[in-house]
């Protein structure tokens, strides 16, 4: 309005350089830690470089790292976490998507009840059921088994992904199922064909979510899994900060770093979906 | 009942039914059981035994390692959620700047949040918390006078903190909420306000935060519940030290459960926590009838 254009061009460097300056402060931590996996360990403390000095670059600490326990390389314990992981992700994007299809554009008897039930242990601390499940899991054999971290997963166990998927279904008309319905599809093929394209960014993002926090997952592993040939990555990188940290610290952030690795990679290859995706949950309407 | 309507709810009900039956299994079964649990003793071997409310008196009563606990977590939840929540709604009033190239910043804004309760997160905090490492570095530029030595991982009045700038430095997605919450509050209002001659911060307090309290309300609850629960970054960097100042009572709980194997008395801890949770979320709910402002 009133403002001259030296008047915006200034405004506009303050803002640029507010937003420069808080994605420093809040990226620097890992690029320090990255960038620590290239120093000698006398390097690493005491500076705020994220460079290794001239001519001091090692790379050796990535090799040290890959062998990360003399038995398997960290590719064995990556691969241990996909194995609960992927499946993980599926059932949990499969199960989900069926229950918040079902609750958010269908209406039948038990309805209400369906939804505030979601409602409720969406609110529900996930620690109430960690006990009596170990022990029911305990007494059906599923103890030391991956499917032990999956297999609630199979039946929309998440109220928080269903809650974020019915959210995003709100804003799909209803006259797509109509029509479909008109042309002779069935239920499955209503759902399929014509909702899950357009659910594309929620369905995304809440595969990237499952998948992270999965990958993230320290307590669920340590209490499931007991044998050594099933130990996953967050636990062997744990074990490793135990044994080592007087050692090595180049050596520690370098597993650190290769274990970071999958993660952004995953998030960059879903961050245009995602971003939004997150921001939706928040129901306003 | 027509036909078409038989097989339309054959359909609707099969659809629904791996949710009926994971809420019958892995929502109902588990909470009745664990109330039923923690009036027991129930050790590792050997059966279990009812004896009724002696696990919740014994807490109340001679636990000491509980107090103890139940102070940590108060003291991380009652700090660590209003940070939270300032920061990141701050970090949105930001990232809600008109400018060319903001979402690249959206998205840089949410790696941290990415790594969670990662391993490698509580290792790189240990590192950055450590007496020589960067932030005795920083604090060492603003205070003139010579090195800062602070010990924070170690020093009982300093620990807590490195978990809870931990927790604030991941404000991901609670941020992206209160973006989207932002930006859907309608431009009228500004431009009217700006016509009676409001000044930006005077806006943010009259127009910004009233229109988006129910979201406020969202974060609140949603960061509270988590922040009562927390785990990882106490078990993995602070090992619930020192002096038990970080043991918060989900490590209490696993220790009491899958350390002691204990679990009746860890049954009685967890419900005694989803008390205090239940409680104060009703609090926040109750209190919101005040500030929370429905605008349909």
């Amino acid at each position: 309005m009133g403002l001259s254009k030296t008047q915006r061009r200034v405004n506009e460097i303050i803002r640029y350089g507010l937003l420069i300056i808080v994605g420093i402060i809040l990226i620097y931590p890992l690029l320090w830690m990255i960038g620590s996996s290239f120093k000698e360990n006398r390097e690493i403390f005491g500076t705020l470089s994220i460079f290794p000095s001239a001519g001091h670059a090692v790379f050796n600490n990535f090799a040290d790292a890959w062998q990360i326990t003399k038995e398997h390389n960290i590719w064995f314990y990556f691969a241990n976490t996909m194995k609960f992981l992927i499946p993980k992700t599926f059932f949990t994007l499969l199960s989900c998507l069926l229950t918040a299809y079902v609750i958010a554009r269908k209406s039948f008897k038990g309805k209400k009840f369906v939804f505030g039930a979601v409602i409720i242990t969406l609110l529900m601390p996930e620690l109430a059921f960690r006990i009596p499940l170990y022990l029911f899991y305990r007494q059906i054999g599923l103890l030391d088994k991956f499917a032990s971290l999956y297999i609630a997963d199979v039946f929309a166990s998440s109220s928080f992904f269903i809650f974020m998927i019915i959210q995003f279904m709100r804003t799909i008309p209803t006259e797509l199922d109509e029509a479909a319905v008109m042309d002779g599809c069935n239920e499955l093929q209503i759902l399929f064909k014509i909702i899950v394209p357009v659910l594309k960014p929620i369905l995304i993002t809440v595969g990237l979510l499952c998948f992270m926090w999965g990958m993230n997952d320290f307590q669920g592993p340590l209490i499931y899994l007991n044998s050594p040939d099933k130990t996953v990555l967050s636990v062997i990188l744990k074990q490793q900060l135990d044994g080592e940290a007087m050692v090595s610290y180049g050596r520690v952030f370098a597993a650190s770093t290769l274990g970071l690795l999958p993660m952004i990679a995953l998030f960059f290859s879903g961050a245009r979906y995602f971003v939004d995706g997150v921001a939706n949950t928040g129901g306003k309407e | 009942m027509s036909n078409s309507k038989k097989i339309k709810s054959i359909w609707i009900y099969g659809m629904l039914a791996p949710w009926v039956i994971g809420f019958v299994v892995f929502k109902v079964y588990p909470i009745v059981v664990s109330f039923i649990y923690s009036l027991m003793e129930y050790p590792i071997l050997g059966d279990p035994e009812f004896i009724g409310l002696k696990n919740y008196i014994e807490i109340f009563t001679k636990d000491d390692t509980f107090k103890a606990s139940f102070f940590a977590t108060m003291k991380y939840v009652l700090i660590g959620t209003p940070a939270v929540i300032i920061v990141s709604f701050i970090v949105a009033a930001i990232l809600n700047f008109k400018l060319k190239g903001v979402n690249f910043f959206r998205t840089m804004y949410y790696i941290p949040s990415i790594l969670g309760g990662n391993v490698t997160v509580s290792i790189l905090w240990t590192m950055l918390f450590d007496v020589n490492g960067p932030v005795n570095t920083v604090l060492s530029i603003f205070n003139f006078g010579g090195g800062v030595n602070i010990n924070w991982i170690k020093d009982p009045s300093f620990a807590i903190f490195t978990l809870i700038i931990l927790k604030t430095w991941q404000f991901g997605s609670t941020m992206l909420i209160f973006l989207s919450a932002l930006q859907g509050v309608s431009k009228l209002l500004y431009e009217a306000a700006a016509i009676d001659g409001a000044s930006k911060f005077r806006q943010t307090i009259s127009i910004t935060i009233p229109m988006i309290t129910p979201v406020i309300l969202f974060n609140t609850v949603n960061v509270l519940v988590k922040e009562f629960q927390e785990f990882n970054s106490a078990y993995l960097i602070t090992k619930g030290g020192p002096n038990n100042t970080t043991y918060f009572l989900n490590l209490y709980i696993y220790d009491q459960a899958f350390q002691n194997g204990n679990y009746g008395y860890a049954s009685a801890l967890t419900w005694i926590l989803l008390l205090i949770i239940g409680v104060l979320t009703i609090i926040v709910f109750k209190s919101s009838n005040r500030w929370v402002f429905y605008n349909d």
